[in-house]
């Protein structure tokens, strides 16, 4: 039982500033417009999709620069947009919080994991 | 998580509901199944049929539902004043639609007409929801003019046409709830987002040249929850029956909190 007045309830804790991940979510859906469609057109027009063709064009050091755009900007959007989704429909109140700190270390992981294999295809010693 | 199911005491599929049939001699009989529930009763909500006879009842959905409530069932409730769209007592959701029994034709319904309260809202009875929060929202956002300049002492306020056409159109809100009620976002978080009705009316004073305090009223809602819980899912605008557009007001307002920002 609270005695809290509804005007009470809904100011609540005050504004937290949201414009900027909005923002943010915008700029990297441009961004990923080009790179996104760079990736599988690139993809689809490789004459062999076998690990050495692959690895070469990889390898190439336009490849290796848009890729280093690609996989943070990319990962970025995605927890932009899924923190979104756990604030939407998760309302445990420990939950919440968890389930977002999990994602949040979820991509930073496949990002180190992703940008390790690209720098390594692009600096390692060829096959 | 999400409801995004009733609570097991309020479904009605299980509870079969009244039949109240037309009088004998009605020559244009038309069904309306109505939602009832009286939480104090501690039943389940059921659905009521009523049949009406269209010829002795006025046109509009609300006309039924007072002809119901006069002559048939006077324990029907629910909320209805000025009977001409301008009120807004007496939204509720009618043929899966939110919108205003007084402006609704029943012509324009097909078959049954189903009427529900505004969906996800606590219902009081019957077709009555609970608008609590829905006004603290409103008032949340300061709804009046807000100035640090003097008012002339001889005349009022001066705004150009152009400027008071801004907040023509925001002002006809009628604070009905038909729209935020609509919104999905509204349902899963409706305490701590707004919902485009409150949205509608900041915008409403944000765009207004005579008022001083757009700065504070943009702050108070730079959060994500208060106004960036909107995805732009427009339920609101389909649902407004004054064709209002707060997906637009709300729009706009995101688009001022990053242009103050370059």
């Amino acid at each position: 039982m609270s005695f809290k007045s509804p005007l009470g309830k809904v100011l609540g804790l005050g504004a937290a500033g949201g414009s900027h991940h909005w923002w943010a979510q915008r700029l990297s859906s441009i961004a990923l417009v080009p790179l996104a469609g760079w990736f599988a057109l690139a993809l689809l027009m490789l004459p062999d999709l076998g690990w050495v063709g692959v690895h070469a064009w990889l390898a190439r050091p336009s490849s290796t620069v848009l890729l280093l755009l690609l996989v943070p900007t990319a990962l970025h959007h995605s927890w932009l947009g899924l923190t979104v989704i756990v604030e939407d429909y998760v309302h445990a109140p420990l939950g919440k919080p968890l389930t977002i700190l999990v994602l949040q270390l979820l991509h930073l992981l496949v990002g180190a994991i992703a940008l390790y294999a690209v720098l390594r295809i692009a600096f390692g010693s060829t096959p | 998580m999400a409801e995004f199911s009733l609570p097991a005491n309020s479904r009605y599929q299980d509870i079969p509901g009244r039949l109240h049939k037309a009088p004998p001699g009605a020559t244009n009989v038309r069904s309306f199944r109505i939602y009832r529930f009286d939480p104090s009763s501690g039943e389940k909500p059921r659905l009521d049929r009523y049949e009406v006879d269209l010829a002795a009842c006025g046109p509009m959905v609300l006309d039924a539902l007072l002809k119901i409530k006069n002559e048939v069932d006077a324990t029907l409730t629910f909320r209805r004043s000025c009977r001409e769209g301008i009120c807004g007592s007496c939204a509720m959701n009618i043929d899966g639609q939110n919108t205003l029994a007084c402006t609704k034709a029943i012509a324009e319904v097909k078959g049954e007409v189903r009427i529900f309260p505004l969906p996800h809202m606590p219902v009081i009875k019957d077709l009555v929801p609970d608008l609590t929060n829905f006004y603290a929202q409103y008032a949340a956002v300061k709804p009046w003019l807000q100035t640090r300049t003097p008012a002339p002492p001889d005349r009022e306020r001066l705004q150009s046409k152009e400027d008071q056409e801004k907040v023509d159109r925001p002002s006809a809100c009628i604070l009905c709830a038909c729209c935020s009620t609509s919104c999905p976002s509204y349902w899963w978080n409706s305490d701590r987002y707004l919902g485009p009705a409150a949205l509608l009316a900041a915008y409403r004073w944000i765009v207004d040249s005579r008022d001083e305090a757009t700065g504070e009223r943009l702050d108070e809602l730079d959060d994500p929850f208060r106004l960036y819980r909107c995805h732009t899912i427009m339920n609101c605008t389909e649902a407004c029956p004054k064709d209002l557009n707060p997906a637009r007001a709300i729009a706009e307002i995101k688009k001022l909190l990053v242009e103050r920002q370059h």
